[in-house]
């Protein structure tokens, strides 16, 4: 081009030049392997490496679950099937499969109960999880709690209803107090509450076989069903504390900041294992005397409280993280308090901090397995225990802990996926 | 437009906002140094001078989003004081709008603009979405009623800050830099709203760097500096015959290029 | 004229508690008050109530008598004999030391695990998020109850060491690995051992200075000194002099087969070494992904700029991109300390007994003093939290940015 400008500093460019392919070595697997396996001497080897301790774990590991046995009855009876070779007795799993999901006092007759439950439970999660799954679903979500209840503990139907009543009751009461005031509001619904639940308490009582499951007592719970039920209450119930907790913390009123901010890093400080002693031998002493709180409960209340100190930290970086301009227009349009953080402040400090929630909520439910140091039977407890230590299969780890391994993986995996997932919807969402 | 600047404007002389003897601290930083001041119904007032010199502070003080220490504010005949009946009140009676906009972002335009109605005012939430899109009307952006606000540009979204701070029917109304943080080609569409405002007889109370809105609306131009009023005057006289040194050093700044 | 705009304070009214903003926060907070010291009083009497009832009472005195157990890995003498004070004490001392060893380890790997994480290796950038993700996702107690399965089930017991047919043997001579746990040569330091420490102490002081001179050399005078070389030297040379011209004062005591165990050496418990090694890679997966955050939290703007001032590769990292990413790093990192250390409390899930083994463990259930004991055992991971804690403001106040 410059040939025919020579001359002058004007150019127009006439013809615009069509795009062109790269060259050979910038193209196809080639390029790709030398940019990404093998750039540099020291690169090589760390791929060498890589291959090599990958195909050691490969040829390790295949045998052992090729040759694995599926179906004896005892590890002395596997050990003769496989003969000497190289092999898997998953028949443990096989043959334990209820004990590990569901712990072994839970009645056998009732095993379909939680496994229904967990089936709710995944369409209850739906419409939480998913913003775009139909919006009805949430009404499930709502009676979700009660139905689980009721299906994992059983006893009559009318003592879950009586309470969801007596929310409703309340509820209604909020409803029609609020636009006076967010405190007046919640005043009405909780006495409403109360009064309904306490007033309707009598119905269940009188009529203990309408609509009754077998009733079946905390200390009959365990295997992994134990965790979920552990992992699922506690941080439902502690979102509601974690939110009030953050609020406080972020209060200008110095006693209530100091409260929170005392129980938060008390909490956050000590271990859940010391917290778990407390449940189990300390809490008692703090109930009324005579009454008879069993250890299940007792275990949720220190839970909750450890995930509640953490989802408060979480949450008050999502608070923290919003522009000071959110909170005075709030204010300059003449909100209150409570409808400023209702409507403007915690629906946003709330969506920035989901990843964090979710991760203390995989934590936590990593941390349930903590339950077995104080011998209640949950998945990791059931293998330490009752199954390790029968005569059938003692000596079989493997097996064992990689069903613990691959059923933790699975389920935290995915939360954390969701996650991540969740954060692009909503940073693509409307920004 | 141009006719406006030359009609004379008419003036009551109720009072809008009568600030006495006030003085704000930021812990033992004099910000406001025995604030006066006299706003008339209908007025429209341009806050001018330096940044740091109190003008910000001094408007939000008349909305009690800052607490002053000294002196008294009086707002359409209600004393702000620590109680919070005359502080909701005020802030009912006195819009502002931000130099950041504020919109909410999760919440959409028309809900931006109803809440505050609904909630505050007690409006039936019907009637509230009607009163938003008539001034959304006004702001001339009612198709993006159902947007979010982060799809709209700068100058939309302080339009809607506007139509948002409307919808509270207030008397009064406080412009906090509203032009400051758009760019150049959004600035317009913006203060044409806001002389349209003016022209329709709104109290306004404006800290702007936009001396050109200033000439065109303003009934008098207040000078601010190092939290004092140093001067103030019809824009006329404020621009062509400024007296304080301090005035003709800002405006020889801000008119220099 | 100065008018006040609040009203007299003659003119006081109750509602004012409600509506005036300068009494309501406090009314507000006079009723939390309240309702705080009302549920403390309500536990508190249910707990003198409860105690009554068992006819207990809260006493400190348990912790002079004796303990009367045998704690199998300790750092201090302690018998049976011993006050439950001092096996409290050797549990505090356990749990520091396999917390102490877990940062170490933990920050190692994932260091290396983080900055490999950003290998332009396709390979290796697969197999460590593979790591990261299979640790973080399953529970720590599942990795120390696995680590310490492998003590059992796999590793030799010190009996397989012995005859002619042994079916294992000792690493140089030196190390065995064993179910037991780990025999590692000690050190044992005769006469004149200490002028080799000094000296070895006294060139680790000298690679500072020397250092301190190239810089100085660097700014003064704009010469560059070569560093790495010379201070490897002056690392090893001085020291092995005295070590050979004092007479090799320091040998080795190698773990040897007496019987059916080894004696002498180092030993390292299993579930010393199954707590610590778990807890290290456990850690070490998150501290990995707070490596790579903070190394790609420095923008490639900062690179870009350093590299268009002409800066090498070695020198952008050193000057430019550590000290930046070392800001985002470190808090997050503390953390993590603190975490493993709280973790550590696992340790009674394999016997190994640090303070939640023996106070909170043996301790409580012989004296029954549960509350006691807990809150003693409580209050000992607060204090080390809020020590961390203040740490950690101390380091953010040091290195945070100067800004407007």
């Amino acid at each position: 081009m410059s040939d025919t400008h020579a001359q002058t500093v004007a150019f127009v460019r006439d013809t615009m030049l069509p795009e062109q392919p790269p060259p050979a070595s910038e193209a196809g697997v080639i390029k790709w392997m030398r940019e990404n396996l093998f750039k540099g001497w020291f690169n090589s080897i760390l791929t060498l490496l890589s291959i090599f301790f990958i195909y050691k774990i490969v040829s390790g590991a295949y045998p052992w679950f090729a040759n694995g046995i599926w179906n004896t009855s005892s590890l002395a009876e596997c050990r003769e099937m496989l003969d000497g070779m190289t092999g898997a007795c998953f028949s443990v799993l096989t043959e334990r499969w209820n004990q590990l999901l569901f712990g072994f006092t839970y009645p056998t007759e009732a095993y379909w109960r939680p496994t229904l439950a967990v089936v709710l439970l995944l369409v209850a999660i739906a419409p939480v999880l998913y913003p775009k799954a139909p919006r009805k679903l949430m009404l499930f979500t709502a009676i979700y709690p009660f139905l689980a209840f009721w299906l994992i503990w059983g006893g009559t139907l009318l003592t879950p209803l009586m309470v969801l009543v007596g929310l409703i009751a309340g509820y209604f009461a909020f409803k029609k107090f609020e636009r006076q005031s967010f405190a007046m509001g919640m005043l009405a619904g909780l006495v409403a509450t109360v009064v309904v639940i306490w007033a309707g308490g009598v119905i269940p009582a009188a009529m203990p076989d309408v609509l009754a499951l077998q009733a079946i007592p905390s200390r009959d719970l365990g295997g992994f069903m134990l965790n979920m039920i552990l992992g699922t209450v506690c941080v439902s119930l502690s979102l509601p504390l974690g939110i009030m907790l953050a609020l406080g913390r972020q209060s200008s009123m110095p006693i209530i900041k100091w409260m929170c901010v005392v129980f938060i890093e008390f909490i956050r400080g000590v271990p859940l294992i010391t917290l778990l002693f407390v449940a189990n031998v300390v809490l008692a002493y703090f109930f009324p005397p005579g009454s008879n709180i069993d250890l299940v409960l007792r275990v949720i209340i220190m839970i909750t409280m450890f995930s509640s100190a953490y989802i408060a930290e979480v949450i008050r970086g999502g608070l923290a993280a919003l522009p000071r301009g959110q909170y005075e227009a709030g204010d300059s349009l003449g909100l209150d308090y409570a409808q400023s953080m209702r409507f403007i402040i915690l629906p946003q400090a709330l969506k920035i901090s989901i990843p964090g929630i979710v991760n203390v909520a995989v934590g936590l439910f990593k941390d349930t397995t903590l339950v077995s140091v104080i011998s209640m039977f949950d998945l990791v407890g059931m293998i330490r225990g009752p199954i390790l230590a029968s005569t059938e299969w003692n000596g079989v780890y493997w097996e064992l802990w990689g069903f613990a391994v691959f059923v933790f993986f699975i389920v935290c995996f995915s939360i954390s996926k969701y996650s991540q997932w969740l954060e692009r919807q909503l940073a693509t969402d409307h920004r | 437009m141009a006719e406006s600047a030359n009609a004379p404007m008419a003036v009551s002389d109720e009072v809008a906002i009568q600030i006495q003897n006030m003085n704000k601290w930021y812990g033992s930083f004099h910000v406001l140094r025995d604030i006066d001041l006299t706003v008339y119904r209908g007025e429209r007032i341009v806050i001018a001078g330096p940044s740091g010199s109190g003008k910000s502070t001094l408007i939000r003080c008349i909305n009690a989003l800052e607490e002053h220490q000294k002196g008294s504010i009086t707002v359409d005949g209600t004393v702000l004081s620590s109680d919070i009946k005359n502080i909701d009140t005020i802030r009912s009676e006195v819009g502002m709008v931000f130099q950041h906009f504020n919109l909410f972002p999760h919440l959409t335009i028309l809900e931006n603009c109803t809440l505050a109605p609904i909630w505050v005012r007690k409006i039936p939430k019907r009637e509230a979405e009607q009163t938003a899109m008539h001034f959304l009307e006004k702001v001339k952006i009612p198709e993006q009623a159902n947007k979010y606000p982060g799809q709209l540009s700068g100058g939309q979204q302080q339009r809607v800050a506007i139509a948002r701070s409307l919808c509270m029917r207030p008397r009064i109304m406080l412009f906090d830099e509203p032009t400051s943080a758009l760019d150049p080609e959004m600035i317009k569409e913006v203060l044409d709203t806001m002389v349209e405002l003016a022209e329709e007889g709104m109290t306004m109370l404006c800290v702007t760097h936009e001396m050109g809105f200033a000439r065109q609306v303003a009934n008098r131009v207040i000078f601010m500096d190092a939290g004092q009023i140093v001067e103030q005057n019809e824009p006329e006289e404020f621009f062509n015959n400024p007296q304080n040194e301090r005035t003709k050093l800002f405006l020889s700044q801000i008119l220099g290029h | 004229m100065s008018t006040i705009s609040d009203p007299p304070s003659g003119s006081f009214q109750l509602s004012m508690l409600i509506n005036d903003t300068r009494y309501r926060s406090y009314t507000f907070q006079f009723i939390a008050l309240i309702l705080l010291i009302l549920a403390f009083a309500y536990l508190g009497y249910n707990l003198l109530a409860n105690l009554q009832a068992a006819g207990l009472n809260i006493s400190y005195k348990f912790l002079g008598e004796p303990a009367g157990y045998d704690i199998n890995q300790t750092l201090i003498d302690y018998t049976s004999q011993s006050s439950h004070w001092r096996a409290s004490l050797v549990g505090v001392l356990n749990t520091l030391l396999v917390a102490f060893l877990g940062c170490i380890m933990a920050t190692v790997i994932g260091v290396v695990v983080g900055v490999l994480r950003l290998s332009n290796n396709w390979l290796v950038r697969q197999l460590m998020s593979i790591y990261v993700e299979i640790f973080r996702n399953v529970p720590v107690l599942i990795w120390i109850l696995i680590i310490m399965a492998v003590f059992i089930a796999v590793l030799p017991q010190p009996r397989d060491f012995r005859g002619e047919d042994a079916t294992a043997s000792m690493v140089f001579g030196a190390f065995a690995f064993t179910g037991r746990g780990f025999y590692s040569p000690a050190p044992v330091f005769g006469p004149g051992s200490g002028v080799v420490v000094a000296v070895f102490l006294a060139s680790i002081a000298g690679i500072f200075a020397f250092r301190n001179y190239a810089k100085k050399a660097l700014y003064d005078r704009g010469q560059l000194i070569p560093t790495l070389w010379p201070s490897l030297a002056i690392f090893f040379i001085p020291a092995i002099l005295a070590f050979f011209v004092m007479g090799r004062p320091i040998t080795l005591d190698l773990p040897s087969l007496q019987g059916f165990n080894f004696q002498g050496g180092i030993f390292m418990r299993n579930s010393l070494i199954a707590l610590w090694f778990a807890l290290s890679i456990y850690t070490a997966a998150f501290i990995a992904e707070n490596v790579r955050a903070g190394i790609l939290a420095v923008s490639k703007g900062q690179t870009e700029a350093a590299a268009s001032l002409g800066l090498r590769p070695g020198r952008i990292m050193n000057l430019v991109v550590l000290p930046q990413a070392l800001r985002v790093i470190i808090p997050p990192l503390i953390s993590q300390y603190l975490n493993l250390t709280k973790n550590s409390s696992l340790a009674i899930a394999v016997g190994y007994m640090d303070l939640t083994g023996t106070l909170g463990g043996i301790t409580l259930n012989q004296t029954g003093r549960a509350i006691e004991a807990i809150f003693l055992l409580m209050l000992f991971y607060l204090a080390i939290s809020l020590a961390i804690s203040a740490i950690m403001n101390v380091y953010n106040n040091a290195v945070k940015l100067k800004e407007r």
